[in-house]
């Protein structure tokens, strides 16, 4: 999962002196409208004469639902054929999977690595396939894995239609994209409630979740690709008297493949960070065994059931990026034969099924917990408090508290309601458009109007505190990657786990560390986008231009002026990347904050789903989506959009 | 083009429909498709959050796979959706229900998808605990009236130089913050959403011997770990809690109950005679709560552990 954006060109923008009128006009603005208004609702937070209560239309939705589930030709004739299909589909997977035993999924997997990634790859696989063996988690991960093989085929197929669509239609386009802008920031927490309303608990509802989740980068990069077709060669098709569909398959399609596999690499990636959401609605597998590790305070089993997670992740990451990378697959020589990988495929499984080794041998587990939770129970320990000199984690984490996300807290409530949106337009117009700051600003007023302006606020200084700490951070190992080649292949293992592994694992740890609070919530979102951060900007670095290194070290520049004055504003729009990267992701794991203290809409989403709230869970998951919205606008200038990658 | 959308999804939907086989698709008939992988008859068991939820499971999962012979799935779900579950026969049955009006009236009397599975043995009881050495050094805390002479002992940085009042998972049964307010406590709930964020922070504040006030409730493994004191509260009386702006009193003891499914508990058999039978002490599930949560055994090691030395036990279960 290295980056949700695909970086394109962009002309520098924002001239200072159109700054300053921008402001200007604003300033005007604002002369004239806060007066009145601020007579009218006062000053104090978001008032109460602008709200919308939602709590009677929602909770009547949600009791129809109920009474017609059961009776009602929608369900009987719609839903549940969905529902059939999602439950039919698993299971023919899943029985396969067991079927062909472990030595002959391991094979496949190999094998499959082996084509289209080459040697080193394949051994890793199989590897990675005896390491969920090993970890007594075989079962679990085939049944993970029949969930992540029908809800990536389903994604993919409606990304491609979507992206089909979007590529091929301006007005498409439009109209999709600020479908999949929601889609993308909207809390997977938040839908899994209407999802469960209408599908009831279990794996229906898991994959359709996961689809939703998993399928706008598969439809934003064909569409990516689609556009992105050289004209030329497509002329040329032109010429030759092709119908448009023979266009589209013979050149358009074949021309974006390399977007294609990214695509698929980018939902793989999400769908399986949904195993593990999904797993609170009953979708068992890996994700169902970290849930209820959790429910006993085990880190020790919930680490067992999170490393097969991770192992898949790098696994199926490595492999389709590998398939990905080259630009023309006929010219890379084919390692090994489709069918000849199939007959070892079958003849291993049929041997373990004659040998009669078709499940995971039992004794042949190694039990991880004592010694994991050994390992952490001293680490907590030792670090919690008393340490000398420096103080304890507890006690770092009550100074954060109280230095930090109380006074902007309190800062951003005790703001007028008004200026919160005067700033908010100010911040977005000054990097882009009217048009970007009027969505913010409509964004943000949108909170207030759902009548969450005060929890929103509280989510929202846990977020600029959480993605402050985590640039503070990134660009610092960023810049450390960028500089050694060493240290950037010792990190990238380290970040591979922290971005794959479910936060479920490292929720109790961090609580032990930091205490119930918002300080465990923003360690452990800090924990999930560091990595984002990390790469983007050590990949920034990286592309640099050389000449202009080369030119200011001829110059005499020192090593910290070459970063400063040459370096870093050359990498100004990967910079930019990773904030907005960092805000993104952050914002993705509010709810994990939720179960640890954070309070505000985090935790509102949470009740809303263990209480079957709807109002609850989805206002504060529509609020979530807001607050990405308005954060995304401000933190990324304009021009990008027009093109934006995924 | 609303005309053509409407004609594309009935085209799909009816392509569906014959690529299915007509007629209704009910989604209440649908098993997990990971159910009877091995071709044995299955029972699936919702599992809540909480060890003793999570014990009550492990042994009726131990004597139906070993002693009747059925495959066990479980599921774990939060309360309500777990209600839901069970009435769409996602899960057979619910081993420990803490009470839930709301749905059972829904489930329960009106809709009749659900059918009362009898007492589940043990009596469940909500309250306001401090740690028993923290009673030892101000014997009167235990008292709510003199809570707020103590509120500053509680401060922490989550609770606004108030006294902190830890409240834990979003799913459960709370009063807390109506309590607060009604009783004019100087004190801040802070809901630590989870109860594993719960646990390990009252297991690290025990460690260092800190002050804290929590919502906490019984039976439960952690209190032979973490010995605790509950404070009291004005009485509770029928009714009292009816409505949430003027309640000032306890929590109530309520006999945990079971679940079914109504079509489950009519034609599930052995199993569901057996699941209507099981019905064991506090002391029981918190023999096997302790050896879950604090031997670190698994639950399934913890059941067979219990079943091989209390075989008075659940031999009635079986008859």
């Amino acid at each position: 999962m290295a980056t949700l954006t695909v970086p394109t060109p962009r002309k520098v923008p924002v001239l200072k002196n159109r700054a300053v009128a921008k402001l200007l006009l604003l300033a005007l603005a604002a002369a004239v409208l806060v007066p009145p208004l601020n007579a009218h609702w006062g000053a104090g937070a978001w008032p109460h004469a602008l709200t919308v209560d939602l709590s009677k239309p929602l909770a009547s939705a949600s009791n129809w639902v109920i009474d017609n589930r059961d009776s009602h030709p929608l369900f009987l004739y719609f839903f549940g054929y969905i529902s059939n299909a999602v439950v039919l589909s698993v299971r023919a997977v899943y029985l396969t999977l067991l079927a062909a035993g472990w030595a002959g999924v391991t094979a496949f997997g190999a094998l499959v690595a082996w084509r289209v990634a080459g040697l080193r790859l394949a051994a890793g696989t199989a590897l990675a396939f005896l390491t969920c063996g090993a970890l007594g988690m075989w079962v679990p991960t085939m049944q993970t894995l029949a969930l992540m093989v029908v809800a990536v085929l389903a994604s993919v197929a409606v990304g491609v239609v979507l992206g089909l669509a979007a590529g091929l239609s301006d007005r498409l386009d439009r109209a999709l994209r600020p479908v999949l802008d929601t889609m993308q920031v909207l809390p997977a927490f938040a839908y899994l409630l209407p999802v469960v309303l209408v599908f009831g608990i279990g794996v229906p509802a898991a994959v359709l979740a996961t689809v939703v989740y998993a399928a706008p980068p598969m439809a934003r990069l064909t569409a990516l690709g689609l556009r992105g077709a050289d004209p030329e060669v497509l002329e040329a098709v032109e010429s030759l008297g092709a119908t448009p569909r023979q266009r589209l398959l013979t050149a358009r399609i074949p021309l974006a493949r390399k977007e294609l596999l990214l695509g698929l690499n980018q939902t793989i990636m999400m769908a399986l960070s949904m195993a593990v959401i999904a797993s609170v609605i009953g979708a068992g597998g890996l994700g169902d065994r970290v849930y209820q590790a959790l429910a006993s305070v085990d880190v020790g089993a919930a680490l067992a059931a999170g490393i097969p997670i991770v192992l898949l992740a790098v696994v199926l990451d490595r492999v389709t990026a590998a398939a990905g990378d080259g630009t023309d697959a006929s010219e890379r020589p084919r390692t090994i034969g489709r069918l000849y990988a199939l007959a070892v495929t079958v003849a291993l499984a049929l041997a373990a099924r004659l040998l009669g080794a078709l499940d995971w041998p039992s004794g042949a587990t190694l039990d991880i917990t004592g010694p994991v939770n050994t390992a952490k129970d001293w680490m907590v320990d030792h670090l919690y408090s008393g340490v000398p000199v420096v103080g304890g984690t507890a006690e770092w984490a009550g100074h954060f508290t109280t230095w930090i996300l109380d006074p902007v807290r309190s800062g951003l409530q005790w703001l007028p309601w008004w200026s919160v949106l005067l700033l908010v337009a100010a911040l977005a117009w000054v990097i882009g458009t009217w048009r970007t700051a009027l969505t913010a600003v409509l964004a943000m007023a949108a909170i207030g109007v759902l009548g969450v302006w005060e929890p929103s606020l509280d989510t929202l200084s846990q977020v600029l505190a959480a993605v402050a700490v985590t640039l503070v951070l990134g660009f610092a190992t960023g810049i450390a990657a960028a500089r050694s080649d060493r240290f950037e292949r010792a990190l990238r293992p380290v970040m591979d786990v922290f971005q794959t592994m479910p936060q479920f694992v490292y929720l109790i740890p961090v609580v032990a560390l930091f205490g119930v609070g918002r300080a465990p919530a923003v360690a452990a979102s800090v924990v999930y986008a560091l990595p984002a951060v990390v790469r983007i900007t050590a990949q920034g670095l990286r592309q640099v231009d050389p000449a202009a290194l080369e030119s200011a070290r001829s110059l005499g520049a020192s090593g910290r002026q070459q970063l400063w004055q040459v370096q870093l504003p050359l990498a100004r729009r990967s910079l930019l990347l990773a904030v907005n990267q960092g805000v993104v992701l952050v914002l993705a794991v509010v709810i994990i904050g939720g179960l640890v203290g954070g309070g505000a809409l985090g935790y509102n989403v949470a009740f809303g789903l263990a209480q079957g709230d709807l109002a609850t869970g989805l206002v504060a998951g529509a609020a979530i989506v807001c607050l990405g919205l308005m954060l995304d606008r401000v933190t990324q200038p304009t021009e990008r959009r027009a093109k934006k990658g995924a | 083009m609303r005309f053509r959308t409407t004609l594309t999804v009935a085209a799909g939907a009816s392509a569906l429909a014959l690529l299915t086989g007509c007629g209704a698709a009910d989604m209440t008939k649908q098993a997990s498709p990971f159910a009877n992988a091995q071709g044995s008859k299955t029972v699936t068991l919702s599992v809540q959050s909480w060890v003793g939820a999570q014990s009550n499971v492990a042994v009726a999962q131990y004597l139906l796979e070993h002693k009747i012979g059925y495959r066990v799935d479980t599921v774990q779900v939060d309360e309500v959706p777990a209600w839901d579950a069970l009435s769409q026969g996602r899960v057979d049955a619910i081993l420990e229900d803490w009470g839930h009006p709301d749905q059972e009236k829904r489930y329960v009397t009106d809709k009749k998808t659900i059918a009362h599975g009898g007492d589940l043995g043990v009596t469940g009881h909500i309250g306001w605990f401090v740690p028993t050495y923290l009673v030892k050094q101000h014997p009167d805390i235990t008292d709510w009236k003199n809570l707020n002479k103590y509120a500053s002992l509680f401060r922490t940085p989550e609770s606004g130089g108030k006294g902190q009042l830890m409240d834990g998972s979003p799913s459960y049964v709370t009063n807390d913050k109506a309590l607060v307010q009604n009783l004019k406590l100087d004190y801040q709930v802070v809901f630590a959403g989870s109860e594993a964020a719960q646990i390990t922070q009252m297991k690290q504040f025990a460690k260092e011997k800190k002050p804290f006030l929590t919502y906490w409730y019984s039976p439960q493994w952690l209190f032979k770990k973490v010995p605790m004191t509950e404070v009291k509260l004005p009485p509770y009386k029928e009714g009292c809690d009816a409505d949430l702006a003027k309640i000032t009193c306890a929590y109530p003891h309520t006999p945990l109950q079971k679940y079914l499914n109504a079509g489950f508990a009519k034609s599930g058999g052995k199993a569901a005679a057996f699941l209507k039978k099981f019905k064991w002490t506090t002391e029981d599930q918190n023999e096997v709560s302790l050896m879950i949560a604090q031997q670190k055994l698994s639950p399934q090691e913890a059941a067979k552990k219990w079943v091989d030395s209390h075989p008075s036990v659940w031999k009635q279960w079986l008859s």
